[in-house]
Parts: C-alpha cells; structure tokens; sequence
C-alpha cells in the first residue's frame, strides 16, 4: 500500500455538485476529499496544476470560498466485509438507517459520516486453514455465517501470500486481526474488514463462456430471450412500460445467490417497496426471505446527483467481492440513463467538449468497462472456485427513442436486449417485452443445457414457437387490409395459437401471487401444450372439423389457466395432452379426411 | 456575521447578474438587491468562482444599474415562514401574502428546497384516496403519498379536473384532517381566480393555502413557487398531521423558466433546448410526496402539465412521466366529442393503484374488474378501428359486442358530471353494469368467483 499523504487546499469556485479547490498540488485523480467545514464527502474529478475538480457527494449549498478541502490520497473505496447482506446503503455505501439514526430526521442531512461495516458486532470465524498453510490471494482463511444462507469467506487480500503464521476462531469484530500472513518475514495482518476502490475491476483468474443459463421464473424471458451467467442485459423502454417491475421481478425470483439492486436516480418508494417486500417473501430456492441473499444501494432522484454516477461502481464492486467468494452473483442497474446523466451533468460543469446530445465523449467507453466487470469466471485462490457477476442494466431513453446515446453505447455492449414497447404496456400486456424486436445471444448457447433437461424438445419448441408469433405478426398485416375472413383455416389456426401464445404463456402478471414466478419445468410443460394444441388442431382442421368449435373448445380454458397451477400441481399440465386429444376427436366428424381446404 | 452589501455588479445577462469582489459569500444563500428607486429585489447565488458572484434574481433584472444597485447578501438561503395560519390565505409566487390579510407570524423558517427524504425513513402508500371520477377510482386508483400528474394541452379542462379532485378528494375511513396546497406558475389571471372561487364557492378556501404566481409575474419567480408551496406542504404534512394534497399549475411554465435561467449561463443545452438536469430538478421536487414512518400525515401531489403540441415524447411530460408514480392523460379527441373529463384511459396510469385497492381497501374484485375493463376497453376501440376500414361487416360478432362495450364505457364510465361525486362502489357498480354487455366467456381477467358473485346477478336481472 502506498504512503497514504494529506494535502490540503481551499474551495476557489463553487457551481452546483462541482468544486474547484486551489492548493492541492500532489493530489491525484478519483482521490476521496473532505470539503468545507462540514466535511462533505466528494472524489477528485480532474487535476490541473493545483487546481483539484471536485465532484461533490452532498448538497453544496452553503459553502464558500476559502473553505478548506481536505484529501486523504485515497481512491473512493468501498469497505467488505460480513455485514453487507440485507443492508441498505446510499450510493457512497453510508447505511440509510444509521444515516437516518445520526440525522435524527427522516431527511438526509449533511456531513454525516457513519461507518459502511458495523465496527462492534462480532462474527464467529471459523477457519478453514491451519497454520503452516501456503496461501495466496484469494484462498479463503476462514467463514463466517453473514445470513441464513450466506456464508461469508474470508479471503487472503489481492496481493497477499505466504504461510499462515497465526489463525483465530471465534467471535471477533471486523476490526479483530484474524489471521497473520507471513511472507518469508514480512508479516501481514488480516482483517475480516477490507477495502477496495470502487473504480477499479477486482481481478480474477480466468474467464469463462456464459454457457450456464441464470434462469428469472419469467417466461418470456427465460424461454425466448434468457441471460446466462455472468452475461449482460439491458432494458431500455419508455416510463412506464415496467422497466423497474422486471428489475424487481429479477431480483426476486432470478437463480443466483447473491443479489445487488442499486436504484440509480430513481424513485424513492421503489426502493422502500423493496425494503418492505423482501423480506417477506421467500426465495424458491432457498425457501428464507429474499433479503437474506440481497444488499440494496440508493441513490434516488432527489439525492445529490453525483453520488448517483458513484453508485453504480459502489455496486459492482461489492458484487465482485461476492464473486470472489465462489457466488453467482446478479446486479440490477435501475437506471443506468440517471447514471449517464449524472455524468453529463459533471462534464458540463468541468466545461468539456459535449459529445451527442451533450454527453461526454467518453461516454461509450464508461459504460463498456461497467458491462466488462460482469462474466463467469475463474476466480482468483488456488481453489478454482466459479463465481460470477450477471448485470442488467434498464436504459430510460428520453421520448422512448432508442437513437439516442446511452441506448445505442449500451447496446453496443450488452448479450441482450430486452425492448419494451409502450404499446403493449397500454394494453396491459406484461412484461411489455416486444418478442418481435427483442433478442439475447445467449439463446443458442443455452438451447444445449435446456435441451438435455427436456429430452432433447427444448430447442424446437422454442423455434416453433418463435416462428408462429413471427406469423402472427405477418398475418396481422393481411387482415389489417381485407378482414380475417381472407385467411385460410390453417392461418386461422396460427393465429389462434399465437395469441394463446402471448396471453396464456408470454403475458405474466408480476403482481399474481402465482403466476409471478414460473420454474423452467413448468414453463416448458405450458409451452409444450400450447405447441401441442395447435399441431393437433391444425390435424383436426385438415380431418374437417369445424373451427369454431375447435376454437372454443372447453380444454382451452384450462390452457388459459396453466400459468395459475402452483409449482407442486404443475404435474397437472402433462394430463392436458389426453384432454387436448380426447376433445378434439370429439369435434372431428366421422370419416373426416385430410384434403379440407 | 453582519450582512455585506456590494455595488460592484458588473454584468447583466438575461436574469443573471455578476457581482464582483465579494468575498465571503456562500453558494446558494439568498441576495437582496436594492435598485436606485428603492424598489426591493431578491435573488440567490448561482455559482461563485473566488471573489466573483453569479446571482440569479427572482423578479428579473429589468431596471437593474451597475452604479445605483445595491446588492447585499444574507447569510442564509431562501426561507419561508411556516405556521399553521397559513392556511385560508393567499400568497404571491414568493410566498408574501396578497390577500391584504396580516402578515403570518411565524413557527418556523424554513429552507424552500427542503432536504432529500431519507428512502429508509419512508412508508409506502398504500390508502386509497376517493377522488368520485371514475377514471381515476376505478381505473387509476390514487393514494395518499402518490405523486399523479395530469398530462394536458391547451384548451382542456385539466382545471375543471383539478378543482373537482380538490373538492371531492376523500378516504373511505371517514374524515381526517387535510388541506390542499396550490401553487399557480405562470397561469393566466382568469385560470387562477376559477380555482379561488371555486374554492371559496364550496368552502374549501378555509382549508387551502394559496400561491399565485401569474402570467404576467416574473418568470424566475417561477422557479420558487412550487418549492414554496411544498415548503408548506411538508410543514402542514408532517408538523401538523394533516393531510395535503398538493396542486402544481402549470409544470410547462415553470420548465420554460428554468430553460431561461439555463440559457443565460450559456449551459450545453438537453433536448429541445431544456437544461440536461431537467430531470433532476424535477425530482427534486415531486419527490417531495410520500409518507414518512410514524407520522400520520400525507403529502399527495397532482403536478398539471400542457404537452407542447399535444406531444407525450416533449422533455417536460417524458420526464415527468419518468419521475411521478403513473399520469393521467387527457384525450383531445374525446374532448372535442364533449366527454368531461376526457381521460385517455389507455396511456393513463397508477403505480402505486395495486396498494390501495382490493379486500378491506376498496373491495376484493376492484383489482380484476379493472384489468379487465381496460382489456375490453382496448379491445373495443380496436375492432372499431378495424370497422372503420373493412365496416361492420368484418367484424365477428365478439368484436361487435366490444366496439358497442367501448362506445358505451366512453358515455357512461369516462363521462361524468363537474359535480359528480361517484362513490367508489358507484364506480364498481357500473363497471359491473357495462360488463354484461360482452359474452361471459371472454371476461377472461376476472376469476370466476366474482363473475358468480357480481355478474351473475345482473345477467339473470335481465333474464327475467
Ligand atoms: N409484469 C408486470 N405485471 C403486472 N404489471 C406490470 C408488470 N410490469 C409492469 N407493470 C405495470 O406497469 C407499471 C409501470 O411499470 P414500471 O414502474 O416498472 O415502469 P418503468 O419502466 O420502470 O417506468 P419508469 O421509467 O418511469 O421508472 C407498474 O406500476 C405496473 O402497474
Ligand atoms: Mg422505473
């Protein structure tokens, strides 16, 4: 570590979240200073001469010039540590509840300085090497339980070898050393509490393919556009379209063990929804309350705007440090265009050459090496362990506009697209997803995984499907133009089963206490038997029977009501193929042969 | 510290002035500027860069002299006295009373901008607010805490809306304390004295505080207002328990304001010339809505808005939209068909409708009946479309039943009387009512349990 040197200087200018500090020469870029005599909480943007750009992470109302600015040579950081799970931090990782408790208010005041990691409570450490042990950085030392479900590993800081010369069990607090590294002499004193700099990426090992699905109980999601594993996803789509309820669905029902939900200039009572509703809800994989696998970070819309572009890295690498344990780790960016705009906001205070639509040239590159902190990797420690880090990202396009920066720059990085159309969310079909626009390029990756689950059927249901809602979309056209009655009885047939398609397996209402999340094996059971009726039924209408019939059939009422089948009867769905079979026959009339027109 | 008073203005430029060899000025705090007739100005620092002071002032800077002005600044950022007398009274966009009452005798001086609520201290909203129009009880359910905008354009009835939600708004548990907070920015003398007498009219003056900032005011003024009347909103909120629903008119207004300010600093503009943190400068503001944990008060807020050119994708309603908890948007079209109030349902929408409505809150099949009036809704309006370019005949007999469905729901369910107060049972009722005319078999959004129980009835009502 370097020699960690204090430099101060004064405020010179003030112009909103910026300040300009004279006297700082010696001080480097993205270094954490104090200003004012409050001790605002702010990061070094720029450095000319001895003049220090300031981003301010607080309300700068007050200040004046000739106020002093203080920094401490070091990089903005976050504190890991046990204790992160089930908190609720601000964008610079201060705890809304103890910020809460120092303000005595329900408003956030200034100048508050509480700590990230609870100093006095103690863990149980329980070690997992002995001494004598060669270790190198990222083994782990030892655990400790941080929730029900989330084992906490204590891992050998980055830069850190050597043999285990000393190793305590037992309660201590994040601050107790314990274990001491000792590297042929120099020794080195491990802390449960470490820190890391938010803006650079944690290394890892190696990288790994996203082969594994991460699967989020949404059907149009998880069947038609899925995310893998340390892939990327954004969400673009106009206000209202559901943007922030499939974050929220992500997060509670998506088959990771770790979950970051950063709110990023959003909302306030999004965030207290979360706060109030997770814990109550239990996760299907671990059956304990979504919360105890879950860290919330905020940074609404009313919080001072830089410290909304520092929230998003906050996030990320907290996420890291839970990669690097060995978890699947998920992060909803909710909105990554407050984020952008923050940035905007400071370039054009700092005065620099505006870029498209008045962001900074550096755009494009900001988001790509925010994406680039996501993957499946090797993680570091001899170990090998997996972890991985799956982002996704919702974009907030101004007038719904795809054309416009932050969209086309995150685009241009992410595995998948998930467009939300402002029409069907004015029809109140939910998830708004176009499945005609959307895409995710893990679709191919992933056909293999799903289809040795579903014996080898996964991939040309998925295809068959597709197409028939591609169809549908063509088809529309045509009766647009001359009426329904222009399509043949097999067209008809599409189109039916297309819209059984998007009503009773696409549209997912994230507020139903069942059908908010579906398992891979039930959604590949409703969608077998959508594909089902309609093969069978294009077979009846070729053996002549009678469309209307065929259409209002009373089986097609319990298609309609698979989505409603809790996970333990959906063994339910499988008899519907007899049914599906039994009804039609009843509708073919006898000696029915197969040149009907 | 004494008050420092300067006569160094060295540049004027659009509402901004630039004073020069001040020294210990603070950014943010309030300036009173003295002209060489005396008059009394106010304003408040922008930027400070060493000795030199960029001002923003509220009533402009027409009559302003580099020599005659006295500029002095206070110490302190804009305050607003606060006091519970407040309400029943009138004051200007700077919040001086103009209702030639006595002047208010302070509780408390508050800072206008407020602070950011803490999002841990927050309670979420959850009860139901009957405002007695269909639209938005059955459809677009509001809670106390929402922030719910009405998206409008020139020539609507979004005032006659307006005053009727501020007349008629009530919650099922009975009555509570509550007051209604309006702030005018930059709306016409005739628009403002519509809601003054309306309110005084039906006796809802005694409990609302009024800010009037008119056409013909300053426009920087503007940019106070709606902080002030949320100033006293959160006092009356949160201080005093009480209820408030807060009416802001017209948001487009205030927007042009802040373009002005930004202009002037010669900022790199946004879309359509707006400054790029519209968006925070807005939440800054609607955010002020909400509840807090352990207290019993409310604040409510109902942001007007005119879209440029009947434009949703214009920056002021796009980022409204993006910040506020769901819109109502008012249709021309059904205007010019002579429908008040001319709700557009389909883009119109409430977040926060699914926690308030339901068992113990509205009733159990409020939720069901919603979803499937809007589905039938949509339906309807398209097979209608669709008989506009093939006719009647193309249409199956369903998609006949839903066009009558969605002719009728327009006349009876969006249509209501100014001074009707439909009670939320009323609504439910007649949501029912024009349901029947659709076959049962395609209410597909409702369970079957609440068919038996609130359709059943009606259809063998008309059997007999
Ligand atoms: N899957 C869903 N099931 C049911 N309703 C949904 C679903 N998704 C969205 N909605 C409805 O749409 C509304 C708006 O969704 P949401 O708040 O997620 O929009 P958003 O895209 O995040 O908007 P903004 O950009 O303004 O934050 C929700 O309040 C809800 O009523
Ligand atoms: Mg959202």
């Amino acid at each position: 570590m370097p020699e960690k040197k204090e430099i101060k200087g004064v405020i010179e200018r003030i112009s909103g979240s910026l300040v300009v500090a004279g006297g700082m020469e010696g001080a480097s870029m993205q270094d954490v200073v104090h200003i004012g005599e409050l001790g605002l909480v702010g990061e070094i943007l720029e450095v000319n001469g001895d003049k220090a750009s300031i981003q301010v992470y607080e309300e700068t109302s007050g200040l004046m010039p000739g106020e002093p600015v203080v920094s401490m040579g070091e990089p903005l950081s976050v504190e890991l540590g046990p204790g992160i799970i089930e908190q609720f931090y601000d964008g610079i990782q201060r705890p809304l509840e103890l910020i809460e408790k120092a303000a005595k208010s329900h408003y956030i005041s200034r100048g508050i300085s509480v700590p990230a990691i609870d100093r006095s409570k103690k863990w149980n450490f329980n070690p997992k090497v002995k001494v004598g042990d060669d270790v190198i950085a990222g083994d782990i030392l030892g655990v400790v339980q941080e929730t029900v479900v989330v084992e906490h590993r204590i891992m050998v800081p980055y830069g850190v070898k050597g043999k285990v010369s000393k190793i305590e069990k037992g309660d201590h607090t994040v601050e107790d050393v314990i274990a001491v590294i000792d590297d042929n002499g120099t020794k080195y004193e491990v802390k449960m509490l470490q820190r890391w700099p938010v803006r650079k990426p944690r290394p890892v090992a190696r990288r790994l393919p996203p082969n594994v699905p991460m699967t989020t109980g949404q059907r149009v999601v998880d069947a038609f556009f899925p995310v893998a594993l340390g892939g990327t996803a954004c969400v673009p789509g106009p206000f209202g379209s559901g943007k922030t309820v499939i974050q929220h669905q992500f997060a509670k029902w998506a088959q990771a063990q770790i979950v970051v939900y950063v709110g990023c200039g959003e909302r306030g009572n999004e965030m207290t929804d979360v706060l109030l509703e997770f814990p109550e809800l239990d996760d299907p994989q671990t059956g304990q309350p979504l919360m105890k696998r879950t860290t919330l970070i905020a940074n609404t819309s009313n919080m001072p705007v830089a410290a909304r572009e520092a929230s998003v890295y906050t996030a990320i690498t907290l996420a890291e440090y839970y990669r690097d344990m060995g978890y699947s780790v998920a992060l909803m960016a909710d909105s990554t265009s407050r984020w952008a705009e923050a940035l905007r906001e400071m370039s054009g205070r700092l005065e620099e050459m505006p870029g498209e639509e008045g962001y900074p040239a550096y755009l494009g590159t900001r988001l790509a090496s925010f994406y680039e902190r996501a993957g499946r990797c090797i993680v570091n420690g001899k170990e090998g362990r997996e972890g991985s880090i799956t982002v996704i990202g919702a974009v907030s396009p101004p007038g719904g506009d795809l054309s416009e920066p932050v969209t086309q720059n995150t685009l241009r990085v992410t595995k998948v697209f998930w467009g939300l159309d402002a029409n069907l969310a004015y029809q109140r079909h939910f998830p708004a997803i176009n499945w005609l626009n959307s895409y995710s390029l893990y679709t191919e990756r992933l056909d293999p995984y799903w289809d040795e689950k579903f014996d080898d059927q996964w991939t040309s249901l998925r295809v068959e499907a597709m197409s028939l809602l591609e169809q549908e979309a063509q088809l529309n056209e045509v009766v647009r133009l001359v009426g329904i009655d222009a399509l043949s009885r097999d067209e008809r047939m599409v189109m039916e089963t297309a819209k059984s398609l998007r009503e009773d397996f696409l549209h997912q209402n994230a507020f139903h206490e069942i059908d908010t999340y579906a398992s891979m094996d039930k959604q590949f059971k409703m969608l077998k038997t959508i594909v089902n009726f309609h093969h069978a039924g294009l077979d009846a209408l070729h053996k002549n029977a009678p469309m209307n019939k065929l259409f209002n059939l009373p089986v097609r009422e319990q298609i309609a009501r698979m989505r409603y089948l809790e996970e333990k009867d959906i063994g339910q769905i499988d008899k519907l193929e007899d049914t599906i079979k039994e009804q039609i026959n009843g509708i073919v009339p006898v000696g029915g042969d197969s040149n009907a027109a | 510290m004494l008050p420092r008073e300067y006569r160094t203005i060295s540049s004027i430029s659009g509402p901004l002035m630039m004073v020069e060899k001040t020294s210990d000025v603070r950014f943010d705090e309030l300036v009173e500027i003295t002209l060489g007739n005396g008059e009394k100005r106010r304003g408040r620092v922008l930027e400070i860069e060493k000795d030199r002071a960029l001002v923003q002032v509220f009533e402009g800077t027409s009559g302003i002299e580099n020599e005659d002005t006295k500029v002095r600044f206070v110490g302190k950022v804009l305050t607003l006295p606060v006091s519970k007398d407040m309400l029943g009274r009138v004051f200007n966009g700077r919040g001086e009373p103009i209702d030639g009452g006595a002047p208010l005798i302070a509780e408390q001086n508050l800072d206008i901008n407020g602070m950011p609520m803490n999002p841990f201290s927050r309670d979420f909203p959850s009860e139901f607010i009957q405002t007695g129009i269909s639209t938005i009880d059955g459809l677009n359910p509001m809670v106390r805490g929402q922030k719910l905008p009405i998206f409008s354009a020139s020539g609507l009835p979004h005032n006659r809306m307006a005053a009727q939600i501020a007349r008629q708004a009530t919650v099922i548990s009975g009555h509570e304390d509550f007051a209604v907070v309006f702030a005018a920015m930059g709306i016409t003398f005739e628009e403002a004295s519509f809601f003054m007498e309306d309110f005084r009219r039906t006796g809802a003056l005694q409990r609302t505080v009024l800010y009037i900032n008119l056409a013909d005011d300053p426009a920087i003024e503007r940019i106070s207002t709606p902080r002030i009347a949320l100033t006293a909103a959160e006092y009356l909120a949160f201080e005093c328990n009480m209820h408030v629903v807060v009416i802001l008119t017209d948001l487009t207004n205030y927007c042009e304001a802040l373009r002005e300010i930004s202009a002037a600093r010669k900022e790199v503009p946004g879309r359509r010339g707006y400054p790029g943190y519209l968006y925070t400068d807005l939440a800054t503001m609607y955010e002020r809505a909400g509840r807090l944990k352990g207290k019993s008060g409310s604040i409510t807020q109902i942001p007007i808005l005119t879209m440029p050119e009947d434009d949703k994708t214009h920056p002021i309603p796009d980022l409204t939209g993006y910040i506020t908890e769901g819109q109502i948007i008012l249709s021309r079209s059904l205007h010019r068909q002579g429908i008040y109030p001319p709700v557009d349902v389909m883009p119109s929408l409430s977040r926060l409708k699914d926690k308030g409505i339901g068992k113990d809150k509205t009733r159990e099949d409020h939720a069901d009946l919603m979803n499937q009036l809007f589905a039938a809704y949509a339906r309807g309006k398209e097979a209608k479309e669709l008989a506009v370019i093939l006719g009647e005949g193309a249409l199956s007999d369903e998609d006949k039943a839903f066009a009558k469905f969605s002719s009728v729901f327009e006349d009876k369910y969006i249509r209501q009387g100014e001074y009707e107060n439909r009670t939320i049972h009323e609504t439910l009722q007649l949501g029912w009512d024009l349901l029947t005319m659709i076959p049962v078999k395609e209410l597909k959004r409702i369970r079957d349990a609440y068919i038996e129980k609130y359709l059943k009835p009606l259809l063998n009502k008309g059997d007999a």
